[in-house]
């Protein structure tokens, strides 16, 4: 893979040495999961934080205390970009490396922390100060251009502020002193909303509007699973995160299974770049996230809940963690819940390490159980055979809120909201080029006019929805609805103005599913690399209009024999623009007329032989000599 | 009844091993009935090292290793109207694509040339040093196949393609009835 090569390609020059690990220390971090080869995630990034790396030696003792092979620690440890295998700087900068971070000034901005901290991104100081790199989406983009300093998230980045906090770094403050000089005495949600502004521009009757406490859940318990379930089903709510699957179903499917254990996972990895929704909720409704989480157990008769949390929220885990725990104190998790005997469900925050692909549930899954992110075959589905073999429900962020919202006030008031066939609410994450980024919770089935007229952004030329892996529309698209059957999203859209170059987002798009192929199978380990090269060479003005039908093709193959969402997404950015910019593609498009390739360049392909030759080329080069 | 004019073929092998050529002779006998159909202009096989006239179909062996192999075919493309592929190594690179792997260096022809010449355990080379008479042509920093150089309009899979997928294919061509292969002519397991 591309960015495989290029990596692994230079030799590591980082003369910053391997910390020496202590044995005990290693085999404490172990023991304090349990030395449970499960919890392979949680110990890897415990070592990661403390060591700045994860050492041979380390991977060795990792594998002793938790009984699997070096090379099975070694492979989940590789597979995270969170975690490295070299040394990283004590204190880790990550550039947000997004499309719209590109168009906020990240160039600039990255200048100035190479300039300041001395180092090129993709380097660590040779004192083992800093290191500098860049990452894809975290999930700022209303606030772009944004960095993650260690576990602390700056926003909204300028030249000046970047330089003042480069400057602040080096003179040896920690990056919390740069959010406030009293960071330790404020609250986690005061933490949070020093670091990053929730942004919600509008909020709603279902989740962002006032929310009594519990609600949901007091109805709940004075009812059925079946009646939970017909509820669920009856408000017509579908998952959130994407895929639209009807969430009461998916409920009913997992109570079905014959099993002695059942899971509720909350998917809270949204890494779709453009999506920002998630971290609202996670931010200002983590209890009825919770609350949600909770019904589903009471529902489908689970004890132990996951919250899957990306590893770029880290900066959120304080404030889960104490939710968590206050719900335990209050009597709202753990066991006998609110009094009812045998009502037992308990809730671990289990955080990623940077990688798109865990937002895949069977990758989620994957990952929640120790492995490399990867997905799994399906069928069987999760709620078959999920979480360690059991049937496992695999929720989105807000579609655990709305079900906690829809017991409260009912189906019938959340069917009523919205269009046929899309019900309730949505939060949409909006940003790039329009006046007002942030969230907007709206009932199903406004015009993208109507939201651009809202948002600010009626000179778009261009409109990305559902991200990267979703539609990309023109103008004359405009009138389509946000609904399930027209135009789904999980929730980003993203503005682009008549100056931004289509096939630049696109061949930027293409490199984000490059990065993010977890490399399980060929087609979309190889082809999007593929995708990409013929991108770049539109882009170079050297393609044919036989390069067309070769992109969909191409795009045909890979979704038609991918083996999980990615792969059968990835192709969209091509395949939308090709369709709903036909004109771009052509105006870079010239037929060949003799039949000669222009994409080789045969000065190039000889150059390095002419070096090591010492010569000119006899049939390619003239003879300056005469 | 006028016999219709014959059809000219040239073929060229590149970066091969000739066997895609010695697969051509595997026509056995219908090389007489094929011969009813075309001249051939230049090749190995008539020791033509120039097109005498423009061609109706060029068939190519190998890929593209250096720059000589580049130069046959551009004029094989500039002088045929039909350009075939024949043979794994002119439809992917083949066996010489090895050398494409050498990826995690920063002088990867360097290295192979190393390899090849100097530091090899096998090697004997006394004068210690890489070829490089001006006679050798410079090789090209990776191995291309075919349809990355030029505009191939058929590949004949196979390594070496046997007689009678050649001669089906040739035969179907020069009658316009080619449709593409047979499910059975290209399955190899």
């Amino acid at each position: 893979m591309e960015n495989g090569r290029s990596s692994s390609g230079k030799k590591d020059t980082s003369v910053c040495e391997i910390p020496s690990v202590a044995a005990g220390e290693i085999a404490a971090i172990c023991k304090t999961h349990g030395n449970d080869k499960h919890r392979m995630l949680d110990i890897l990034r415990d070592v990661q934080d403390r060591y700045r790396c994860i050492s041979p030696s380390a991977l060795n003792r990792i594998a002793e205390a938790t009984g699997l092979t070096r090379i099975e620690v070694e492979g989940v440890a590789s597979f995270y970009s969170f975690l490295s295998l070299t040394p990283r700087g004590r204190i880790s900068i990550r550039l947000c490396d997004d499309i719209v971070d590109r168009y906020t000034g990240l160039e600039a901005v990255t200048s100035v922390f190479e300039e300041v901290l001395g180092i090129r991104v993709g380097e660590t100081s040779p004192d083992g100060a800093f290191s500098l790199e860049y990452t894809p989406c975290i999930g700022m983009c209303d606030q772009a251009p944004a960095a993650m300093i260690n576990d602390v998230v700056l926003t909204k980045l300028t030249v000046e502020t970047a330089r003042h906090f480069a400057k602040t770094l080096k003179s040896g403050q920690s990056p919390e002193d740069l959010i406030s000089d009293r960071f330790a005495s404020l609250t986690p949600h005061e933490r949070a909303t020093r670091m990053v502004d929730n942004n919600v521009r509008h909020a709603g009757d279902v989740l962002l509007g006032p929310v009594p406490e519990e609600a949901g859940l007091n109805h709940a318990i004075g009812m059925t699973p079946t009646q939970i379930f017909t509820a669920i089903e009856e408000s017509g709510l579908r998952g959130c995160g994407g895929a639209g699957f009807t969430t009461g179903r998916k409920w009913r499917f997992a109570a079905s299974e014959r099993a002695e254990q059942r899971f509720v996972i909350c998917n809270a990895d949204e890494g779709e770049p453009g999506t920002f929704k998630d971290r609202v909720l996670l931010t200002e409704r983590p209890q009825l996230i919770i609350e949600g989480m909770t019904i589903a157990a009471r529902a489908i008769g689970a004890s132990e809940g996951i919250l899957y949390l990306r590893g770029e929220y880290v900066y959120l885990r304080e404030l889960l963690e104490q939710a968590l725990e206050e719900r335990r104190r209050r009597g709202l998790l753990g066991e006998n819940i609110l009094g009812i005997r045998g009502f037992n469900f308990d809730v671990r925050l289990q955080l990623g390490a940077g990688a798109y692909i865990c937002g895949e549930e069977g990758a989620l899954i994957s990952s929640c159980e120790g492995l490399p992110g990867e997905p799994k075959t399906r069928p069987p589905f999760p709620v078959n055979r999920g979480y360690l073999g059991f049937p496992t429900v695999v929720n989105n962020v807000e579609t655990f809120c709305h079900a906690a919202r829809i017991l409260d006030r009912g189906a019938r008031w959340f069917r009523d909201i919205g269009t046929e066939g899309s019900h309730g609410t949505k939060l949409f994450s909006i940003c790039g080029d329009c006046l007002n980024p942030g969230i907007y919770e709206l009932p199903y089935g406004h015009t993208v006019w109507e939201i651009l007229e809202r948002v600010g952004g009626e000179d778009a030329a261009a409109v990305q929805v559902g991200g990267p892996s979703g539609t990309m529309i023109a103008r004359d698209s405009f009138h389509r609805k946000l609904t399930f059957d027209d135009l789904a999203t999980g929730g980003a859209i993203i503005v682009f103005n008549g100056k931004r170059n289509i096939l630049e987002i696109v061949e930027y798009y293409m490199s984000f599913f490059v990065h993010e192929s977890c490399g399980y199978c060929t087609p979309c380990r190889v082809g999007n690399v593929f995708l990409q090269k013929a991108i770049r060479k539109f882009r170079k003005g050297l393609a044919n209009p036989e390069d067309i039908e070769y992109l969909k093709d191409l795009s045909g193959t890979i979704i038609e024999t991918s083996r999980c969402g990615l792969g059968m997404t990835s192709p969209n950015p091509v395949l939308t623009t090709l369709q709903n910019f036909p004109l771009v593609y052509a105006a870079v498009t010239k037929p060949n007329k003799d039949g000669i390739r222009d994409t080789f360049n045969i000065q190039s392909a000889i150059d390095g032989a002419r070096k090591i030759a010492k010569r000119r080329s006899y049939i390619f080069d003239r003879d300056f000599t005469q | 009844m006028s016999e219709l004019p014959k059809a000219r073929i040239a073929t060229a092998s590149l970066a091969g091993c000739f066997g895609c050529h010695m697969a051509i002779l595997d026509i056995d006998e219908r090389l007489i009935e094929l011969m009813k159909l075309v001249d051939v202009d230049r090749s190995p096989l008539t020791d033509k090292k120039r097109f005498t006239q423009r061609c109706d179909i060029g068939i190519i062996e190998g890929g593209c290793c250096n720059e000589e192999n580049v130069h046959v075919l551009h004029d094989f493309r500039r002088n045929c109207d039909v350009l075939i592929a024949l043979g794994q190594c002119a439809i992917m690179g083949g066996l010489p694509a090895m050398r494409n792997a050498i990826m995690h260096s920063d002088a990867p022809l360097r290295e192979c040339l190393d390899e090849a010449y100097i530091t090899g355990r096998y090697i004997r080379n006394t004068t210690h040093n890489v070829p490089n008479d001006p006679a050798l042509p410079l090789l090209l920093d990776e191995v291309y196949p075919c349809s990355q150089v030029v505009e191939i309009d058929y590949q004949i899979p196979g390594c070496a393609p046997g007689g009678d997928i050649i001669f089906d294919t040739l035969s179907r061509l020069l009658t316009g009835k080619f449709q593409g292969f047979e499910r059975e002519m290209i399955r190899f397991d």
